[in-house]
């Protein structure tokens, strides 16, 4: 049993699982971080990306290849950004041959988005499950970054860069950039309708039987709808893989720890990225400084994901506005995605915490911000250009994408950069909120950096680990020891009796589960056949000799058929089992009535010898033990051999 | 295996209460009254305590239509013996909400899994399985699509029994879509001749079906007749079906972001001070045979004149005025001895969703179970769906009365565990150049039973575990040679004689002089001009092969007796 890691970001994870013969896929995340080295994909042609330095290669440094550096390198504040078609670091998957594995098991919408490399450009035929919501809102994240990327078209691809001995000397960040030669640029609609197919949705609970030999179930994880965690199981064996789970109380289902339980092993991943910051007062933060603004007439810019603690953003914030008596103040969601992910929202019930859940029954929607949207204080637009003359300010946006790299926030920033009145928020923890802000510094808007993330916190995964009680633990290197941010929090390091093992991106584990039975089936009429022996009360012990049937991978015991009673078969080796000590006085007698009367008897400490002088044999009895020493006449040892073994327990 | 179907029946307001209680769970296969009508009188009168399980739709609608159901009987009725609102919120609070596909394990031993069945929103057929024991029972299903609900559909999980609903075993139905059309000409003929079209409708159900269709087809036909459907009910129903989209049709599910199916732009909610309007239109009104409320009030404004028309779309219980006007009755006396000429067209289609013969057939090829019980049916066509399905699928199929008990044996294999290291030796295909399935497999074992467990293993292993040791069995035959010359030479004259005899044993001639096959030793002594002893030694499991090579040995060597 292996695992090998193939993401480089352990919130976006993506592992092969080896077990019992069968390959999965865990997760199949996008790591899209990188993209801060690239230029944003601004709307406006005039806008400050086409007045920038251009970035000037030395010839001692780069070499005479590296004059053509200044086509692919910009210069911003004093960074070097490159300035090309956007691209995407997927899962480092050359060390697999992917059209081996047999299933790709989803965890949540956020950790699929590079399904769609896996599908349509290897080798891969397996299956796919994932839940329904996860498969309907990640395709909406996955529309939301085709579109953005699709709406500025940039075909420059830059890769010269990429070159091992150039990038070693471009200025930090771009020299540690990892594998870019891997990048790859946005996969097509075609390619997300095509991937997306191929996935078979599971409910939670729902037990998938993978080719017989293992059964797969997902059990909710509370951390977006229809997140779950899967549980991967053998009839002796239990694998649970933990991901992107969260304790806190939103919008989606709570987590269900029962099925996780006393796992001989539990993978965890996407734990915390903000190990510093509680979710909850975060949430309050951003919605104190948002109605601070507005107050002063400024505006509120969120960049967001279309989904997920949006959807909390929306609840939370539209409450405080009410009691700060803003009401009146209109929030705008702008996304190519926004009517499809506010539709599906209200449609997910039975995937709903039981508050929201019970909304349904009413019959009401789930969601207040279905209300927001029918009073008007919630406008959704699926584009900039679709914003009529109603748009009001001061206001509040919420838009896309949260690395600030591609789609209408770039815009927004542009509109609403120069003045300190407006302020931008960020509330999604996957990126580094400067690193992310860089190219567009200077700025006079407030910044704030709220990042809510309700994933598992340290002290969280640690009480989970002591209330699932796994065997073994296997996390993320990174977290068995304090984020090197912040030396002097060691309690931020994920602690297990015994020490959790760990993984990191191309490393091959072999894992400490050792399997030992297997359970199989016996069919009723060789069951009838067989003649088990008591050894005491309530045990007992049967030879079995039958014919193992294998099918679909379970296997079934079946009678001999009749023939093979009298062949001899092929590498059998014994039929029968004796057992226990030699009575000589039984034996003796029992000669005796075989017509053997000469008999001589010796008795000695290891034990005794039976001597027939006539028949010219020695038999020596020892503890557990005969030994037939005769002449070579094989009716006289065939007699003696006969009588003893009646002496003796057969099976 | 014993199942009892107990069939509860009881008579309400002649509504035939039907419910399933099996083993000891009660599952409610959709909201519809014959299925959970009786299910506070059961929880909260009769005093049944285990859970109660339902799907998310069932279990949101359930209360509406019993509170409702309740108003009628009660409060319209005067019926006292019945349950009270209280009794519906207590007893829906024990409700617990099942997922599609969701195995639910309801103690250690019993599980549960729903199934989509397409009849109304929610429905579901459920899979029930103790131990290795399972059965599938359906409720009622519909196995073709509509407008608004998908079919339903089962996976190959092999019960031992499935118990299905045999309302139409003869039928094999015409095409949907035909009937339809002719709805929709109906409808059409009538209100373009300036009369007006009443169409009876429960709640729930046909009526969504309904809506569906008639507002497609305004759409398409570009009409402006007014199509309204009456307060209250109906209106929160299409709510629940807006919430509930994941349950519908594929169809509707795609297409929903842009267009909610439910949510009708044509269909106008209906006052009562419409029914006098002039001019032509379509009303949807409840309650669906009849029998009181709206509809009936309506009809009664109608029903004298011809240009109008009432469909009704479903069954109607003997005694209303629904199933009177079907019967053909020009004239109803009404209850302050007044009467009602009834002149207006009155036309009868159905749209209920049952699963006809065909689908039965269809849904056992799927399911693949072991035996069939047939429930919910007319006696004499069930006989003939239980003859067709006996020949088809070879099966036995059974149609028992109400109140009566039907024993099915089942024979299932016993699962046992084995040791991985046995289990691989055995299945491998050692020794073969290339893997053949055909080939038989013989696994030798011994089965340690302890308690309840059973364990197969190595028989060394499992001796050694039940604390029992082998007792060593050895012989050793001397034969006694002449021949002349070094006792090597006579060894090694064994050795080729014995390599040459024996194929499938390897032989080994080793330096001592001795000679091993398996593990049968062979040794030879004596000086060079005397008789030589050959001793042959194996153990009891060797006997075989100790006992050939004696025959060998005596036949092939000078053996002299001493």
């Amino acid at each position: 049993m292996k695992l090998v890691c193939l993401s480089n970001n352990p919130s976006k994870p993506c592992f092969i699982l080896y077990f019992k013969g069968v390959t999965f896929m865990l997760d199949c995340g996008l790591d899209l971080s990188q993209i801060l080295n690239f230029l944003p994909l601004s709307l406006v042609s005039g806008s400050k990306a086409n007045n920038l330095k251009d970035f000037l290669p030395t010839k001692e440094k780069y070499g005479a290849e590296g004059e053509d550096l200044i086509n692919e390198l910009k210069e911003c504040n004093g960074q070097t950004f490159v300035n090309g078609v956007l691209e995407f670091s997927p899962p480092e998957t050359r060390i697999i041959d992917l059209s081996t594995v047999d299933a790709i098991l989803i965890s949540n919408s956020s950790c699929m988005l590079a399904l769609p490399y896996i599908t349509e450009y290897t080798g891969f035929k397996g299956l796919i499950y994932c839940t329904d919501p996860t498969l309907q809102i990640g395709r909406q994240y996955m529309k939301e970054l085709v579109t953005y990327v699709e709406r500025v078209p940039r075909n420059k691809a830059c890769n010269l860069w990429k070159k091992d001995e150039i990038m070693k000397n471009l200025p930090s960040p771009l020299c540690d950039a990892i594998n870019p030669l891997t990048w790859r640029k946005c996969y097509t609609s075609q390619d997300v309708d095509s991937c997306l197919s191929k996935v078979q949705v599971v409910g939670f609970n729902e037990k998938k039987n993978i080719f017989g030999a293992l059964s797969t179930l997902c059990c909710s994880s509370g951390y977006s709808l229809g997140s779950c965690n899967w549980v991967i199981q053998s009839d002796y064996e239990k694998i649970c893989y933990v991901s992107g789970s969260s304790t806190l109380t939103t919008h989606p289902k709570p987590i269900d720890q029962a099925p996780l339980k006393y796992s001989d092993l539990l993978i965890l991943s996407s734990i915390t990225q903000t190990p510093l910051t509680n979710p909850d007062s975060m949430i309050g933060e951003v919605c104190v400084n948002a109605a601070v603004t507005i107050k002063n007439g400024g505006n509120v810019l969120i960049p967001c994901y279309p989904s997920g603690v949006t959807y909390d953003l929306f609840e939370c914030l539209s409450g405080h506005l009410d009691s700060c008596g803003l009401s009146t103040v209109p929030m705008y969601f702008i996304s190519p995605v926004s009517d499809s992910t506010l539709a599906y929202s209200n449609i997910f019930g039975e995937w709903l915490s039981s508050s929201k859940q019970s909304k349904v029954y009413l019959p009401e929607p789930p969601f207040p911000h279905a209300e927001l949207v029918s009073l008007g204080r919630l406008r959704h637009y699926k584009n900039i250009h679709d914003i009529q003359s109603d748009f009001k300010c001061p206001c509040i946006v919420f838009t896309g994408h949260p690395s600030l790299r591609l789609g209408d926030v770039i815009h927004f920033i542009e509109l609403w950069g120069k003045s300190s009145t407006n302020t931008i928020i960020f509330t999604e923890p996957d990126y580094p909120y400067l690193e992310a802000l860089a190219p567009f510094q200077p700025l006079q808007m407030r910044i704030f950096y709220c990042p809510i993330d309700t994933s598992l916190s340290f002290p969280q995964v640690n009480k989970l680990i002591k209330d699932l009680k796994p065997q073994h633990l296997l996390v993320h290197e990174s977290h068995i020891t304090p984020p090197t941010s912040v030396i002097q929090r060691p309690e931020l390091v994920i602690t297990s009796e015994p020490p959790p093992l760990t993984y990191k991106q191309g490393e091959v584990i072999t894992l400490p589960v050792k399997r030992k039975f297997e359970c199989i089936e016996l069919d009723p009429s060789l069951a009838a056949s067989l003649e088990p022996m008591e050894l005491k009360p309530g045990s007992a012990i049967s030879m079995v000799n039958a014919s193992l049937v294998v099918k679909d991978n379970k296997y079934v015991l079946k009678c001999l058929p009749f023939e093979y009673g009298k062949r001899k078969i092929p590498g059998e080796k014994r039929k029968s089992f004796i057992f226990g000590n030699l009575n000589t006085k039984t034996f003796i007698d029992s000669l005796n009535k075989q017509g053997i009367n000469d008999i001589k008897l010796e008795e000695s400490e290891d034990g005794s010898i039976i001597h027939l002088p006539n028949d010219d044999t020695l038999i020596r009895v020892e503890q557990g033990s005969t030994h037939i020493m005769c002449g070579g006449d094989e009716d006289v040892r065939i007699k003696i051999r006969d009588t003893l073994l009646q002496c003796l327990q057969k099976l | 295996m014993l199942v009892e179907a107990v069939y509860w029946q009881r008579l309400v307001e002649r509504t035939l209460c039907w419910i399933a209680v099996c083993i000891w769970d009660l599952m409610m296969i959709h909201f519809h009254l014959d299925h959970c009508g009786a299910l506070p009188y059961m929880s909260e009168m009769v005093g049944y305590d285990g859970p109660i399980y339902m799907t998310h739709p069932t279990k949101a609608i359930c209360p509406i239509l019993l509170e409702d159901f309740r108003k009628i009987t009660v409060d319209k009725k005067g019926e006292t013996n019945f349950f009270t609102s209280e009794m519906i919120k207590t007893c829906m609070k024990k409700v617990k909400a099942v997922n599609l596909h969701e195995v639910i394990q309801v103690d250690d031993e019993l599980e549960i899994k729903a199934y989509y069945a397409g009849h109304v929103l929610g429905a579901a057929m459920f899979h029930v399985k103790v131990g290795q024991q399972s059965l599938v029972y359906t409720g009622d299903y519909n196995m073709t699509p509509d407008r608004h609900l998908g079919a339903a559909w089962i996976d190959k999980c092999r019960p031992d029994l499935l118990i299905t609903e045999s309302t139409y075993a003869t039928t094999i139905r015409e095409s949907k879509r035909c009937r339809e059309r002719d709805f929709l000409k109906k409808v059409h003929d009538c209100v373009e001749k300036g009369g007006k079209v009443l169409i009876p409708v429960f709640a729930l159900g046909r009526a969504q079906e309904l809506c569906i269709l008639l507002e497609s087809y305004w759409e398409r036909m570009n009409l402006n007749i007014p199509i309204y459907f009456s307060l209250g009910l109906t209106e929160k129903a299409n709510h629940y079906y807006k919430l509930f989209i994941s349950w519908t049709s594929q169809k509707i599910k795609n297409t929903f972001v842009q267009r909610n199916m439910f949510e009708f732009t044509h269909i106008k909610p209906f006052d009562r001070s419409y029914i006098e309007n002039p001019g032509p239109m379509v009303v949807f009104a409840t309650p669906g045979m009849l029998h009181a409320g709206l509809s009936l009030q309506v009809f009664k404004k109608w029903a004298p004149f011809e240009q109008n028309m009432v469909i009704m779309p479903g069954y109607c219980v003997a005694g209303t005025v629904g199933h009177k006007i079907l019967n053909g009755a020009k004239r109803l006396e009404l209850e302050n001895k007044q009467t009602l000429d009834v002149r207006l067209s009155v036309q009868y289609m159905s749209f209920s969703a049952h699963a006809d013969a065909k689908g039965i057939m269809q849904l056992i090829s799927w399911c693949e179970p072991k035996n069939v019980m047939l429930v919910h049916g007319e006696a004499a066509k069930m006989d003939f769906l239980k003859n067709k399905i006996q020949q088809e699928f070879g099966i036995d199929c059974y149609k028992p009365a109400n109140g009566e008990t039907v024993t099915i044996q089942t024979l299932h294999n016993i699962p046992i565990d084995i040791s991985l290291n046995l289990l691989k030796r055995a299945a491998s295909f050692a020794g073969l150049k290339s893997p053949d399935p055909l080939k038989m497999r013989v696994l030798q074992g011994a089965l340690v039973m302890r308690g309840n467990k059973l364990q197969l293993m190595d028989a060394d292993q499992a001796l050694k575990d039940v604390g029992l040791k082998e007792h060593n069995l050895r012989f050793t035959s001397t034969l006694y040679v002449e021949e002349d010359g070094a006792s090597e030479k006579l060894a090694e004259k064994i050795y080729t004689l014995v390599k040459d005899k024996i194929k499938d044993h390897p032989t080994q001639y080793s330096t001592d002089g001795s000679i091993s096959v398996s593990d049968v030793m062979i040794t030879v002594s004596g000086d060079d001009e005397e008789t030589k002893s050959v001793l042959v030694t194996w153990s009891h499991q060797d006997e075989e092969l100790g006992s050939e090579l004696m025959e060998i040995l005596k036949n092939e060597l000078p053996v002299t007796m001493e």
